[in-house]
């Protein structure tokens, strides 16, 4: 595999921070959405370079399900400690306990629908009237066609066929009272860009994205890691195998991957040579093939 | 690492999602499990092949009706670049979704379907091109396998493209001509060999090559201002920096600046790229500029090379495009916005309306969505922009509906 494809395209990183100084500028109170996973990282990393050698001046909103990696928090906070952002937790088991939300069941029971309700309440409560997403267009298709400020209503409904158009670098960001707009900084990243960027700046990532030994069940040839949050038919063998995680996300829908990779330079190579999709090891997605858009246009970021 | 941005346009049918499918296919861009699901969902369908244009059809709306209704956009990389394809509908109604696909791409490629040649729609597709100054062109005549690869009847479309392109082609603009099978993959991604008597390079051979450097890095130094840095810690007590991105142009520390609109002047003191000091900015780059005087700058303000002022202006000649249901008012005021700075505007005069397809101008008043016009707009504040055909970054502009905030018109400036 040559070379090159190692190699960041600059030129994604200067339109991401004029993105964010767009919405810095136009709105009054944004949020970076941060779920701990490498593309929130990234966001944070870029956000600090878009206002040095000032501070990033908005808070970073994390809706927790409770269903979290631990790794995943003990960064998240480690992070927060370091950089000195504001940080802005979003409890699902609020919304859970205050009735908003019923916990789904069976076996394929997940959080992951859950957090739409807890996102749109923090909004409100918060007043954030932005907030800012590591979503890529590459990651999947309904998304592919989504805007860079993505315009929601006061229910947070993506209406995908009454999108504002975006011309040249215009990023219209004026909305009415209580809607709320979807900023999306590395729109046009595809993983491996944010892999070779991750590299290229160093930076820290969640102990979950390397290689270690953890217990699982096959499922229809996926790799589910053991929790309390999953649920496991009595015949579903549980197996010790050499597993990372592609995507951290709820730990009832993040299938991990059999993988040695232990660097980043593995890890990327791993990525090159990849014949399974970054989605394709979220179980969310595999429901139907329109999943996405039908979540999105409810209000998911 | 080099980003090209890639513009598709082409009628229903033409064959654009078999091409980009095509192209995906034989770069590696698709993992197996993606193969997978347009494998079941080809079945689904009664097709006995993988239908590689079910990888680009994205909305729900758009796989029940099999049309491409919004602007997706698509990537893929090889070693040479990174590919970003804004593949956009094709129809008379999705002119819109047309310009917007069309307006970051540094190449325009047309699809003509070699058995039904050019079409009403192929000249409106090059009339964007050609709107947009869009510096590459390359026209894909698809679908040789249906006319046994035959020069002849390529060489008609060639000519016949041609004649309707010189009509109006600006002399800077390259349009190429390529014979192409998407289905079969010949000229692809690589020569044909059953296209002998094509002598020219298979399609991403071309994508691989052109020149990507944008115009604005050869035009007037432009600087608008995004947003005010102040952080007022002990460090940076008395740290106030500019942060933009270069629109067009050059900035070096110690350079002679004026600040638009009030024509104040002053000299850079520092160009920042996050924590580093960095000698100057090119066209595209995000930095921070800190100046050596106390002068006042905000949002909106632009920071430009002193003697490279642009005039400003508050009568202003441009071509539109209307993008919004809700048709143009003479009556109404709207937002104007050129750089990051917003002014309220009117347009004054519909000189005419452009007919895309057979260049024609017709008399108008009013404007309808996707009607393309030649307009004189007045605005409140001078506005500093340059001639789009020169710097199109600082050429274009976007209207805004204040009250229902939509972006409802698309201009470029003569
Ligand atoms: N014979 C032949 N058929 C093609 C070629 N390219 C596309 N098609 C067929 O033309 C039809 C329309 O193609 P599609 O890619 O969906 O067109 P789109 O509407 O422009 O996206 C499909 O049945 C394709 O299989 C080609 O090069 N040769």
């Amino acid at each position: 595999m040559s070379s090159n494809k190692k190699e960041f395209p600059r030129a994604l990183e200067d339109e991401a921070i004029y993105i964010l100084r767009e919405a810095a500028a136009q709105f009054e109170r944004p949020a970076i959405l941060f779920s701990g996973g490498k593309d929130s990282i990234t966001l944070v990393r870029l956000a600090q370079k878009a206002f040095y050698p000032g501070k990033i001046p908005f808070p970073l909103l994390h809706v927790d399900t409770a269903h979290n990696f631990p790794e995943t928090i003990e960064f998240r906070d480690w992070l927060v400690a370091k950089t000195g952002v504001d940080l802005v937790v979003g409890y699902v088991q609020d919304d859970i306990d205050a009735k908003r939300v019923a916990e789904e069941k069976g076996k394929f029971a997940s959080r992951n629908t859950l957090q739409t309700v807890t996102l749109l309440r923090m909004i409100e409560e918060q007043k954030f009237d932005a907030c800012i997403g590591g979503a890529r267009r590459d990651e999947e298709k309904a998304r592919a066609k989504e805007r860079i400020f993505s315009v929601r209503d006061e229910f947070g409904q993506w209406d995908a066929k009454n999108q504002r158009p975006e011309l040249f670098e215009f990023l219209n960001g004026r909305i009415k009272p209580g809607e709320n707009v979807r900023v999306f900084p590395i729109s046009n990243w595809t993983e491996l860009d944010v892999w070779n960027y991750i590299k290229e700046e160093e930076l820290d990532i969640p102990s979950i994205y390397f290689t270690h030994e953890r217990d699982v069940i096959i499922r229809d040839g996926v790799l589910w890691p053991i929790s309390d949050f999953i649920y496991r038919d009595a015949d579903e063998e549980i197996i010790k195998k050499k597993v990372r995680f592609r995507t951290v996300g709820d730990m009832s829908c993040t299938a991990a991957l059999a993988s040695e990779a232990d660097t980043l330079e593995t890890i990327i190579d791993e990525i090159i040579s990849a014949t399974l999709s970054e989605r394709g090891t979220r179980l969310d997605d595999k429901r139907a093939e329109a999943a996405m858009e039908i979540r999105k246009v409810s209000g998911y970021f | 690492m080099e980003v090209l941005r890639i513009a598709t346009a082409g009628s229903v049918d033409d064959g654009k999602s078999t091409l980009i499918g095509r192209l995906l296919y034989e770069t590696n861009s698709i993992t197996t499990d993606r193969l997978e699901a347009i494998h079941k969902a080809s079945q689904r369908k009664g097709i006995d092949f993988v239908d590689l244009s079910l990888l680009t059809d994205g909305l729900i709306a758009e796989r029940e009706q099999g049309i491409t209704i919004d602007v997706a956009h698509i990537y893929f990389q090889t070693p040479k670049r990174k590919f970003i394809i804004a593949d956009s509908p094709g129809h008379v109604e999705y002119t819109r979704n047309m310009i917007t696909g069309a307006s970051h791409a540094e190449v325009s490629v047309i699809l003509v379907d070699a058995r039904l040649g050019i079409l009403d729609q192929t000249h409106r597709h090059y009339y964007i091109a050609h709107l947009l100054r869009i510096p590459n062109v390359i026209v894909c005549v698809n679908k040789m396998d249906l006319i046994g690869y035959e020069e002849e009847k390529f060489r008609a479309i060639e000519k016949q493209f041609t004649e309707f392109a010189n009509q109006i082609k600006a002399a800077d603009q390259r349009i190429q001509f390529i014979p192409i099978s998407s289905l079969y993959g010949e000229n692809i991604t690589k020569r044909s060999e059953k296209i002998n008597w094509y002598k020219g390079h298979a399609l991403l051979e071309v994508l691989e090559s052109l020149d990507a450097s944008p115009k604005e890095s050869t035009a007037k130094s432009r600087f608008p201002v995004q947003y005010i840095i102040r952080p007022r810690t002990e460090e940076f007590h008395d740290f106030r920096g500019y942060a933009g991105r270069v629109a067009s142009g050059r900035f070096v520390e110690g350079d002679s600046v004026t600040i638009l609109p009030s024509m104040r002047t002053s000299t850079i003191d520092k160009i920042y790229q996050y924590n580093q000091v960095i000698a100057q900015a090119d066209t595209r780059q995000s930095v921070v500029i800190t100046l050596k005087d106390d002068v006042d700058v905000s949002r909106g303000d632009m920071i430009v090379k002193t003697g490279e002022e642009p005039e400003q202006k508050k009568e202003l000649d441009a071509d539109i495009c209307w993008l919004n249901n809700e048709p143009m008012k003479g009556t109404k005021t709207y937002l104007m916005q050129t750089g990051t700075s917003l002014t309220k505007a009117k347009i004054a005069s519909v000189e005419y309306v452009k007919i895309p397809s057979t260049l024609e101008q017709l008399p108008a008043t009013a404007l309808k969505m996707n009607e393309i016009a030649r307009v004189k707009i007045k605005t409140a504040k001078g506005i500093a922009s340059d001639a789009y055909k020169e710097n199109p970054s600082n050429g274009s502009f976007i209207l805004i509906d204040e009250y229902s905030n939509n972006t409802v018109a698309v201009g470029f400036l003569n």
